[in-house]
Formats: C-alpha cells, structure tokens, sequence
C-alpha cells in the first residue's frame, strides 16, 4: 500500500461519507473456509465508531469521484471543484482484503460517481465484487450501490456476488428529483427497484442467491421542502410495494463546495432521529404513516419528543393500559415500552401479575410508560393522562445543566 | 456446609460436576460455599470431583449457565446454582419470569458476557507480520472483562481459517496455525506491534469517513467506551478529529457558494443513450464476458448464422455437446433439426441459429452432465440477451423451437402443441429496435421428437415437424 493509494483512499472515503445506507446484516451466515477468506454472522458487526458516532463497519468508499451527473445535494457532482481520484478494480480489491484481515471490517460498500456511462461504471463494480468472491473466496459482506441508469442486465451479474444492491432514491418526490438531479430519473429509479425486487423474490423461491439481504435507499432531508409526512409515504410506498429491507434517511448535512441552490443551514439532526424512529414504528410497531402524521403539526414530527410519545398525547383516551391484560398490539403503542420489553411482558405475565416493581426489571423506559400504565399495584390516580402538563412532565430539559 | 473450589476463569465443567453432585446429594443453595482459587484458565485440570448422575435442564438453563460462568463476578456460581436449584424443585420455566430477581440478574450477567464477547469480534485489531514461509502471521492484543477468551475463539477460526494467527490477552491466548487450535496461558502486553501501511491506510479512512457536521462523541463512547481505545489504533486521531469539527464546519458555513465549473450535461446524457451494445459483436462480446444466470456451463454459447436471415430459429438452451463446442445446435436435437430442414428443402447456411438460455444447466452424476431445463425466471433473465439479439439479426420470421423458446419471445406460457403455427412475438423488452415485435411461428423441440418411445409415432411427429419447416419457410 503506497502513499498514492492512501491519498486516493483519503479521497474517495470522505466522499463517500454522505451515504448513510450502510448495514452488514441480513446475510446468510457463511465462512470461506481454508482456501477462502471471511465469513457473516448474519447479524453484522460495527468494528469501530467515529466521533460522529457512526458505525464503520464497511470499508465505505467510492470507486471513483469524477461524475457526469450535475446533483446539487451531491459533493461529487459534475460542477463541484472537489479533488478528483479513480481507483482500480484491483486496488479496491487488495484494499478490502488487507482491512479484513486486520479485522477492521465486515467487508466492503462500494458506490461510485457516473464516469464515461452509468453501463462501464456498473460493470467495474460488478468486476470487483466478482473478483474478491471468485478469486480470492471473499466470504464477507458485499453491498453495491447500484448504477439505476444501467442496463438491466448488469444489475443482474451484480446481485449475483452482492449481498446488498441499494438505490439510492435520494429525494422523496418527484418534482424534487427533477429539480435538484437534473439527469436522474424517478421512473428509472423505481424501475431498477422494481426489478431487484423481482429478482429476490423469485431467487428466494428458486432458492438462488441473488442480493440475499435484500435491497435498501436513502433519503436526503432538508435539502428540499418534503414535510416528515410525504417523506414518510415515500417510505411505506417503498417498504410496500418494492419490499425494500431499509429506508436510511440522511439529514442533509453541510457539504464543502455547497451549491447556492441549497438551504445554507442545515436542518436539526433530531429531525433525522425522529424520521428514523417513525421509521420503526411503521416496520414493526403496526403504526400507520397517517397516525404517525397526526402526533405532529402540519405534516412535520414533533421535534421535541419521540413520535409514539406523540401519538399517545393526543390519543389519550386509549390510555392507561392494563399491562397484565392488554394485548400485543396495544402494549406495543405505550411509550416507553419497546418490542422487546413487551415481549417480556408477555412472557412473564403467564405466571405472575405484575406490579411496577417487576415492570422497572422489565423494561428500561418505565418512567416515561408510568403515566399510561395500570399494573397490579399501580392505577395513575385521577386520570394522569388528563393533565396538562404531562408533556412538560415527560420531555427531558433539552439544554445541559450548569456545573456552577 | 460444603465449600466447592473452581478454577479460575470459566470453569463450566468443574461446575457441572459440582452441580451434578449436589443435586445427587440434594444440597440446598444455602448449603454450599462456591470459591474460586485454583491456578490458570488453562493450566492443569482441578482435581476430579466425584460425579453424580446427569441432571436434565431446559435448553435455556444450558445456555444461560454455558455464558454466565464466563462472567468475572466471583458470586457466578452460586447464582447458577440458585437457578438450577429452583428449576429442579418444580419451576421448571423460572426463565421465562423475567421479573424474578434472580432472572434479572442473571440476565444482567448474560447481557454483560455477550456484550464483552460482541466487542472482542469487533474490536480486535490484527497486525501482520512476516512469517518464516514468506507469508504473513497475524498477531492480536486485547483485553476483555470476562473468561471470554474460549468463548470467542470459534468466531475468529470460521472467519480467519485460511490465515496464521495469535491472539494474546490477560486471560488466556489463542493460536491458530491453519489446522489446529492451541490455547495457552495469559500473556503480557507485547511491547511493540509493529505497523505495516495498512494500519497507516486505515488510519486515514477512519478520519476521512468522519462528518464533522455530525460530531456526536457520546453517541461514540456509548457504543465504544474509552476502555477500549488503547488497543485499537484508529483512535489515536480521535481527540484531533473532534477538537477541529467545529471549525471545519464553520469554514464550510461561511464559504462562499462555490462557483460551479462549467460542464455541461448533454455528455451525460448523450453517453446514457449509447450504452446500449451497438453490433451482434458487441452484444456477443457482453453475452461472453457475463456469468451464467443458469448453475451449470463452462461456456456461453452464441448465436450463429448471417446477419439479416430470412429466418431465426430460437431453441431452449445449450445441451452437454453445444456447451463443449461453443456452437449451438451441434448435439443429437441439433442433427435431427439439420436433417429436417434438408428433407423440407431449407438451407440451414441460410438461417440464424440461436437459443433462449445461452448457457447449459445440468446437474452432475457421476461422469454424466444431466441436462435440467431452465426456470421460467431464469428464461426471462435471458430474455434481454435474445431480444436484442434478434433486434440486430431482423430476421422476417422467428421460429420458436418448444414450449421454453416460445415462452422467453411470447412472454407467456404456451402449450406447443395446441398452438403450433403462426404467433406474433412481442418484442417489446429488447432494446426498441423492433418495438412492434416479430412474425412468429412455434412447433415442437427436436429433442421431444427424439423422446418419443414407438417408432411409428415417432416417423408420424418428424413428418409434421418437417411440414411445419416448410410452413414457416413458405410464411418468411
């Protein structure tokens, strides 16, 4: 490894750091043996954490930074004035192996800007998934970031070695699209998710490997003017109707080079978390994008608290809970208890009625689920959800307390 | 009260004899004083305790009791055996009362163990050294909570099999020679681990993949806590990265909107359109380089036959013979097809020959490559190929030999022999070329006619097979 290669890796990390949609889980487990290199667990391992508090668990990078696209969100597009770097199939290659092996990675997420046609690009990529499984028995994780502008038949040959394909959606609508990524296409986008998803379901029943942890995008946020709302639609749309495994939401973040088409002030960081917690209350929790909608104000999340929390404030009257009679479904939409905390709930309560001593063992979030719980010595006294000042009471001070 | 030694570390199956011993002798929890003294984790066996019968415990309680020894709480043991204890007196599904306080706390012990042993997969840092055998020997140093160190070998063997290393920490080391696994005593912090550029490499995409806009070091602690740092290279730059955030982002923040470069963007769209192949070369070329969407193959066969012909005749897929001579239709189906295009008076110079699958799917039997037909799924990746394809060949009419050929240019399941004759083909998945589609014209594979059993039947079939040549030919 030469100065030159880590000058152009320095290069191609940063701009590729904007990309969020970045997991190794949802292989099937897999070694590569005496000959080979690697295995997944299934489950996916973060190797380090930068001070920004982001998982490294992929060697992140770009095949290259040269772009023939013109996205005003992007660092790496056409007309920004960025250092410009390209690397070799072969040095991504020899890269990946040598971080492996030192343990520093579950393997590799390779995107890439556009250079000479979105078909060449994608076939580079391709080459160097097929040559760290061919070649060297990489059993490690292999996410691509698919090129949607090419040719079908190329997305096929990667999911072939890919454990992940992404497509990156970027923008949540298409007025959106077309004002800020002038050359992409929403239809072409959806299209290609359109058939990766074809393409899994029917590897699954055919029991082939085909991208076997499914597929995932991202969204940028606060780059345009979607509310919380649309951009939730988007996602349930995408989990619906292309079975997509993640949605990743990016809040956009200031960029060195920024165009003057973009908001100067990035939007809060919290707005991303919250988007991220709806997120999961729409995968897992059995919540609508429309209940969700309905805890904030005109179309946007409430900031200041989580967005179950929310929900329940202004449907109080489904409150308190009885939590050695309530059902799944419903203990699943008190804040505070999570899916874990409910199932524990479940379990336990077959033999005994719980009472809130046993709840703080239960659960870590008691003291913000205590005014919407009844337990068997525990009834809130005059109608705690009717108070006013319950939200107060819940939302922890926001500002740090003063040493002096 | 009875006062039962362990070894140091985790010493589960000196604590399966005890168990088995007092539960034989039923000895109340209460009753037992569990100590820890005995030299080195994997030093000499303790002394033999005298065994006692198994004792049958719900899977669960295995695996709980398998994790928690590991623990460096000196009280383990004896919360183990509370456990055990209750279970075997009538609470056989003590586990699932999460509530319970003994429950919790193991829980608690259990969580810790894995969390520690999570962070050893992840954290450990490998350095590479030289080796004797001009290879590279790989060396490890890291310090865990808990008696871990067995616990997490078989992770680093299933993922570091092909490779030579050692893993040295305070509680026990681990070497790995390719074949075998050896566990030795504790060891000291080696005094220098020398560093290749890799280290040097990874150093600068751990600060490079940082956004100082995001800076955020307690969600960084909560996940990898300060313990962790001094054997973990990378962090070195950690206090460097958060002291300059701000100021990298305020310089972001001031900066002026960068004036754009001027490129203009018919170059991107222009190379979009193009990238489609644009001769049957260069579509074979494609076609040559891609791998086999089918298990099976050593080879792609291509299509053969002029430019232009009159006629494409589409078969299923390369067979055994096909696939070892590259050229399609060279097999016994392939020379019953000649002979009956000569008995129906067609040039087969004349025609272009080509299949739906381009490669051969087989299973292996012993010496025998045992052909397999190919899925609908898989026709309809191939589809992409073959329409373009015959998008450069123009042919008037497209032959569609079997139900798998008439299916990858119909787009639907048909039943050859109730349809056989004219069809129009959609052609509407190619490259647009020939956005109407094509004439069609479907009959049987030659190689049902090789299947079928009776003589007379089969002399029967061949005629209709060479009249519907002949039909098709008289249709071009």
């Amino acid at each position: 490894m030469d100065d030159a290669l880590i000058e152009k890796l320095g290069i191609l990390a940063d701009a590729a750091k904007y990309d969020a949609s970045c997991a190794s889980s949802g292989a099937k487990p897999r070694s590569g043996g005496k000959e080979g290199l690697g295995s997944t667990t299934g489950a996916g391992i973060c190797h380090a954490y930068t001070p920004d508090g982001r998982c490294v668990s992929l060697l992140k990078i770009l095949l290259t930074n040269h772009c023939l696209f013109d996205c005003v969100y992007c660092i790496n597009r056409r007309s920004s004035n960025v250092r410009r770097a390209r690397f070799t199939v072969a040095e991504v290659v020899e890269l990946t192996l040598g971080f492996y092996k030192r343990n520093c990675i579950e393997g590799l997420f390779l995107s890439s800007g556009i250079i000479r046609s979105p078909d060449h690009t994608m076939e580079q990529m391709m080459l160097v998934a097929r040559t760290l499984r061919r070649d060297h028995g990489f059993a490690g994780y292999i996410h691509l970031k698919t090129i949607p502008e090419a040719s079908p038949w190329l997305i096929e040959q990667a999911g072939l070695w890919a454990d992940r394909l992404s497509i990156n959606l970027e923008l949540p609508t298409d007025h959106s699209l077309k004002a800020f990524a002038p050359e992409k296409n929403g239809g072409t986008i959806k299209a290609v998710m359109g058939q990766v998803n074809e393409r899994i379901v029917e590897a699954k029943e055919e029991r082939r490997r085909f991208s076997p942890a499914g597929q995932s995008t991202q969204l940028i946020v606060g780059a345009d003017d979607a509310t919380d709302r649309s951009v939730l639609e988007t996602s349930g749309t995408l989990y619906q109707r292309y079975g997509l495994r993640r949605v990743y939401y990016s809040a956009f973040s200031p960029i060195p080079e920024a165009s003057s088409v973009l908001p100067v002030k990035p939007p809060p960081l919290q707005r991303e978390n919250r988007l991220y917690q709806a997120d999961w209350l729409l995968r897992y929790y059995g919540f609508t994008v429309e209940e969700i909608a309905s805890g904030g104000e005109g179309g946007m999340l409430d900031l200041g608290i989580d967005p179950k929390l929310a929900w329940a404030l202004k449907n109080r009257e489904r409150f308190p809970v009885d939590v050695n009679r309530a059902d799944r479904e419903m203990l699943l939409r008190v804040p505070g208890l999570g899916a874990r905390a409910v199932d524990k709930i479940l379990s336990a309560r077959r033999h005994t009625r719980l009472r809130m001593e046993d709840l703080g063992r239960l659960s870590s979030g008691l003291r913000r689920a205590r005014p919407f719980l009844i337990a068997a010595d525990y009834h809130p006294v005059g109608g705690l959800t009717d108070r006013l000042d319950l939200r107060q009471r819940l939302v922890t001070p926001s500002s740090q307390l003063s040493l002096f | 009260m009875h006062t039962i030694t362990l070894r140091e570390g985790a010493d589960l199956d000196g604590f399966r004899r005890a168990v088995r011993r007092l539960a034989a002798a039923r000895t109340a929890p209460e009753a037992v004083l569990w100590s820890v003294g005995a030299p080195s984790l994997f030093g000499d066996e303790a002394p033999a305790l005298e065994n006692g019968p198994p004792v049958f415990l719900p899977q669960a309680v295995g695996q709980l009791i398998e994790t928690v020894v590991c623990h460096g709480d000196p009280e383990r043991y004896a919360l183990l055996y509370r456990l055990v204890w209750r279970v075997l007196n009538g609470e056989r599904a003590l586990l699932d009362q999460h509530a319970d306080p003994l429950v919790h706390r193991l829980e608690r012990l259990d969580k810790a163990v894995r969390r520690d042993i999570h962070k050893m997969h992840a954290f450990l840092r490998f350095r590479a050294l030289p080796a004797l055998d001009g290879g590279e020997r790989y060396i490890a140093w890291f310090e865990p909570d808990h008696h871990i160190v067995e616990a997490v070998a078989p992770f680093f063997v299933e993922r570091f099999e092909s490779m030579v290393w050692t893993i040295l920490t305070p509680k026990g080391s681990l070497h790995w020679d390719r074949h075998r696994l050896m566990t030795g005593p504790p060891a000291e912090r080696p005094d220098s681990l020398t560093d290749d550029r890799f280290a040097e490499g990874w150093l600068r995409y751990y600060e490079s993949t940082f956004n100082p806009a995001r800076v955020n070091p307690t969600a960084m602690r909560a996940e990898m806590p300060r313990k962790y740092w001094a054997n973990m290279p990378e962090t070195a730059a950690i206090p460097a990265m958060v002291r300059s955030a701000p100021a990298r982002v305020q310089a972001m923040l001031e900066a002026e909107a960068a004036i754009p470069r001027r490129r203009m963007p018919e170059k991107a769209v222009a190379a979009m359109a193009k990238q489609a192949p644009d001769s049957l070369a260069e579509l074979n070329r494609l076609i040559q380089r891609s791998e086999p969407l089918v298990p099976g193959a050593t080879q792609a066969v291509l299509g053969e036959g002029p430019e232009g012909a009159a006629i494409a005749i589409v078969g299923e897929q390369p067979g055994d013979q096909e696939d070892r001579e590259g050229r399609p239709f060279v097999g016994p189906a392939g020379q019953l097809l000649t002979a009956a295009l000569e008995e129906a008076g067609v040039d087969r110079g004349g025609l272009y020959l080509t299949n739906a699958v381009k490669h051969f799917k087989f299973v292996q039997r012993g010496k025998r490559r045992i052909h397999q037909s190919p899925t609908s799924g898989e026709v309809k990746h191939y589809r992409w190929w073959l329409m373009t394809e015959l998008g450069f060949v123009r042919p008037r009419l497209v032959v569609a030999l079997g139900a798998t050929a008439a299916l990858a240019l119909s787009g639907r399941p048909v039943s050859v022999l109730r349809e056989r004759g004219p069809m129009a083909f959609d052609g509407r998945n190619g490259d647009g070329r020939n956005g109407d589609g094509w004439n069609g014209f479907v009959t049987v594979h030659p190689s049902y006619l090789l299947r079928l059993p009776g003589d007379e039947e089969r002399r029967r079939a061949q005629a209709e097979f060479v009249a519907d040549l002949r039909r098709a030919a008289a249709l071009a």
